[in-house]
């Protein structure tokens, strides 16, 4: 993602964006728009393992945190949805920076089960603290938004999160991520200072999951419930980044799309039945998929290029 | 004297990086043969491409039968004991079980083996609960050596067994090495960086430079040979 | 590794620090946390029912903990879809009792397939991309989780199943606590497994290949050791763990349903990790040491939330939280374990 696409590509599926609310019907505008948001996860995580090398089970938890923000500022002081939304992204970014800090003595597996932990513990709190956060009952927004509403915000707001990605991934932090990345060790005898870097890279990617925790409970009518946020959420946008693989926007788009869509489109294949055929296939095509390209999209796409130049 | 081991325009790589470029070398049965050169020369990559744990091509007869596919089970069996730089044995493990490892491609009992292993290492017999990890270096290397001795192998190929050690220690697993070529005639090929005491303990040896055999000979020819005094043994 | 010495590499490896008799403190805490459990039991009824529950649900936990920590030591992995292998051979197990087997020909029969099923999905979906991509290969395990999750769905239907109590209805009264024979049954079972893999990796050739292989796979490949095959093998003991660890819990559950283990094996990552992801003992005394916490903590748990004037009541439900909490801790504090030592921090 370092390298931009050809202006004209990227005007090119702008071109395409804004044109397909009115080519779609209105229940595929839904799927559209999460295409979108899941875009936006996926971009932050991205952020987050490609170039930063840090695994994450847990930014399920983000987008919750995000998503209630808006549920909540909404219903109890009626803010503005897209306030709400810059309020999820800092809140998160916040918290993010704080969940970096435990994150930077540990490593591997023992970060990816502390983030999981996170995932099952963060949808629990509303459990508990009902008046605030509504229980299992979940909390409404006071006001909704139609499908195209959300196509539009999330479609924006990947651009926007883009084009800031792509600024800090190709100045100094960029460098910094990648330097951690590929050699601890290094880094820090080059003078990075490594728990800058590393509680940045946590934040940056927990802010981008609050905005798309925002979108997401915007796409359900405004409603935010625990049953919205299990760890299949996490693990969903884990599958999405790994699929995405590093380094490509393309790769960023396929695998949102894969998360996005696939599960709505698995459930409707026949003989298997809904819920259980859309399970067997979405996981049979996420197995299929991490065995034929275990560097995801983007390896795919670096290995045509090298095909291509040979 | 029949050539045990025969390597014929060897070439190997680690993925996309070539390391050798053809080497050819012959160890004649019961000879103890050693392979000398600056790092980054092959030495270790030569070892490897004879026990089968790097991608390589060429032609390599052992015992007159060609090791085309033959990985390091296969070879083992064969005949042909590897260790490796760094000593390969498990810290973790004891000292029993290291050596039980050595003989892990025989079933049964390997009682009378390990007791002509303990007839060189006397002082194994007396450690076999210990720790492998809490010998010391000199004791591992030792360990590493009885292990690949456990199954009698008829070629041996040792890889930098000096590496780290006191020069007390390293004459006596030189000494040791020679005692198992003579009585039980082992034949060995020694990757070395302490060329002087690798040409004092070999009958020939080859030198390496950039993946090929720039030099070889006896070790009284490598040993009055200009470069290698310059290069190798400092005069 | 190129050091020169002429001592001993290192001494006795720190396993922790040790008190005065070279005792590693992590034995003296655990010796500890036994009297306290035993002078509790015998003083309160109550105390000794919770406590002996708590083992024996532990004991669950620990079977699938030790599944997760053969596969991490032997892959570096961890296998999201351990628990849900667990429910499916579990379903296994039931339709072999509805075919007319007696439960524990079941049982058998179970471990068996279980064992076949560990080694083939190792072989089929973890050997492709283990050395390409770690990450791919999480994945790989999280795709499964999904899959089996479906798959056993679709054969079975979500309804709740009975399946027979493999150790009946029995309850045992010893000095006045009521003790079912199922608890003593699923203590039995999983320590018995539990044992019999140990003595496998200390006593036979086959466990000693296996070790070695999961230690150094490079100096194990040079002696003649099939890593490759080990791995399997170690994948497949894993399922026979888990398939263990689900047949204990169902009666437990009263019914079979798809959602049996996936609590379970939330408990069981975070007995893995405080007893070190390396550690197989440490797996199995980490599960039991958590079944008896969690156990005490809901069955005291109006006591605990009054007397600490917490804001908020601990119900059942709060148990995985606790657990994440102190998954939590214990990964902020040590995150090696009770009995591992492998380093883990970065620099």
């Amino acid at each position: 993602m370092s390298r931009l696409p050809a202006l004209a590509t990227l005007l090119a599926v702008a071109g395409v964006v804004v044109a397909l609310p009115f080519l779609l019907s209105d229940y595929n505008i839904s799927l559209a728009a999460q295409v979108g948001i899941f875009f936006i996860a996926v971009l932050g995580l991205n952020i987050l393992t490609g170039y930063a090398g840090q695994i994450s089970i847990g930014h399920g938890a983000f987008m919750a945190i995000g998503g209630y923000t808006t549920a909540v500022m909404s219903r109890d002081h009626h803010t503005n949805l897209v306030v709400t939304m810059l309020m999820a992204f800092v809140i998160c970014f916040l918290l993010g920076l704080i969940l970096g800090l435990p994150a930077l003595r540990l490593s591997g597996v023992y970060l990816a089960l502390l983030t999981f932990a996170l995932a099952v513990s963060i949808p629990i709190l509303p459990l508990q603290y009902t008046t605030f956060l509504g229980g299992t009952g979940g909390v409404q927004s006071s006001t909704t938004v139609s499908n195209t509403w959300v196509y539009g915000a999330a479609w924006a707001a990947s651009a926007v999160l883009f084009v800031l990605a792509w600024l800090i991934l190709r100045g100094r932090v960029g460098r910094a991520f990648r330097a951690v990345r590929d050699s601890e060790i290094a880094a820090v005898a080059s003078g990075i200072e490594l728990p800058v870097y590393k509680t940045l890279a946590f934040g940056i990617s927990a802010a981008y999951a609050g905005v798309a925790g925002s979108l997401f409970v915007l796409a359900a009518n405004g409603f935010a419930a625990p049953s919205e946020f299990t760890v299949e959420l996490s693990l969903l946008l884990l599958v999405g980044a790994a699929i995405a693989g590093l380094g490509s926007l393309w790769g960023i788009l396929v695998g949102a799309a894969f998360v996005g869509l696939l599960p709505q489109v698995s459930s409707s294949v026949p003989v298997i039945g809904t819920g259980h055929g859309r399970d067997v296939v979405f996981g049979a095509a996420v197995i299929l998929v991490m065995l034929l390209l275990p560097d995801g999209f983007a390896g795919l796409l670096a290995r045509l290029r090298r095909l291509a130049r040979a | 004297m029949t050539a045990l081991l025969e390597l014929e325009d060897v070439e190997a790589r680690y993925g996309p990086i070539h390391v050798l470029h053809g080497i050819s070398l012959t160890v004649e049965e019961g000879s103890i043969v050693t392979v000398l050169g600056p790092n980054g020369a092959g030495k270790t990559t030569t070892l490897r491409a004879i026990s089968g744990t790097v991608q390589r091509s060429g032609r390599i007869v052992f015992a007159g039968r060609p090791l085309d596919r033959a990985g390091p089970a296969a070879l083992v069996r064969l005949g042909v004991a590897h260790v490796p730089e760094g000593r390969g044995t498990f810290s973790e493990l004891t000292v029993w079980e290291n050596l039980r490892l050595g003989a892990y491609t025989r079933r049964g009992s390997i009682q009378p083996e390990l007791e002509r292993v303990f007839s060189y290492f006397p002082w194994l017999s007396e450690r076999r609960r210990q720790q492998a990890g809490t010998l010391s270096g000199g004791e591992q290397q030792m360990l590493a050596l009885a292990r690949a001795f456990v199954l009698r192998p008829r070629l041996l190929l040792l890889d930098e067994p000096s590496l780290g050690l006191a020069p007390v220690l390293v004459a006596e697993l030189f000494r040791i090495v020679r005692e198992l070529n003579e009585r039980e005639g082992l034949t060995v090929l020694v990757v070395e960086q302490n060329a002087q005491l690798a040409l004092q303990a070999a009958d020939a040896g080859y030198v390496l430079e950039a993946g090929r055999v720039a030099l070889s000979g006896t070790s009284a020819e490598l040993r009055a040979d200009d470069s290698v005094r310059r290069s190798y043994l400092g005069y | 590794m190129a050091t020169a010495e002429t001592s001993r590499l290192g001494g006795p490896r720190n396993r922790g620090a040790a008190l005065g008799g070279g005792v590693p403190l992590v034995w003296v805490l655990l010796l500890a946390a036994a009297a306290g459990l035993l002078v509790g039991s015998l003083r309160s009824a109550f105390f000794a029912q919770l406590t002996i529950e708590g083992l024996a649900i532990g004991a669950v936990y620990g079977s699938l903990a030790l599944a997760l920590v053969l596969v991490y030591r032997a892959t570096h992995v961890i296998n999201f879809a351990q628990g849900e292998l667990a429910m499916a051979t579990t379903y296994v197990a039931y339709q072999l009792i509805q075919w007319g087997l007696s439960y524990w020909e079941a049982f058998f029969a179970t471990l068996a397939v279980a064992m076949v099923l560990g080694t083939v999905l190792e072989v089929a979906l973890i050997r492709p991309v283990l050395h390409r991509s770690v990450i791919a290969t999480v994945i790989v395990t999280v795709g499964l989780f999904i899959l089996i999750d479906g798959v056993v769905n679709w054969i079975w239907g979500g309804d709740f199943k009975p399946m027979p109590s493999p150790f009946g209805t029995k309850v045992y009264d010893v000095g006045g606590v009521a003790i079912p024979k199922l608890y003593f049954g699923m203590l039995f079972v999983v320590l018995v497994s539990a044992a019999l893999v140990w003595v496998l990796f200390r006593f036979t050739k086959l466990g000693l290949g296996m070790r070695a292989a999961a230690l150094r796979p490079a100096a194990a490949a040079l002696v003649g050791v099939r890593v490759d095959r080990m791995l399997a093998i170690g994948w497949g003991l894993a399922a026979v763990l888990g398939a263990v660890a689900g047949l204990m819990a169902e009666p437990s559950q009263l019914f079979l349903s798809p959602t049996l283990m996936q609590q379970i094996l939330v408990y069981a990552f975070a007995a893995a990790v405080l007893g070190g992801l390396e550690s197989p003992f440490g797996a199995v005394v980490g599960g039991l040491m958590i079944g008896v916490f969690l156990n005490l903590m809901v069955g005291y748990a109006s006591t605990i939330s009054s007397d600490l004037h917490l804001p908020f009541a601990i119900s059942a439900e709060l148990q995985l939280p606790f657990a994440f909490a102190l998954l939590l801790l214990i990964l902020l504090v040590k995150p090696t374990g009770l009995f591992g030592h492998r380093e883990v921090r970065r620099v």
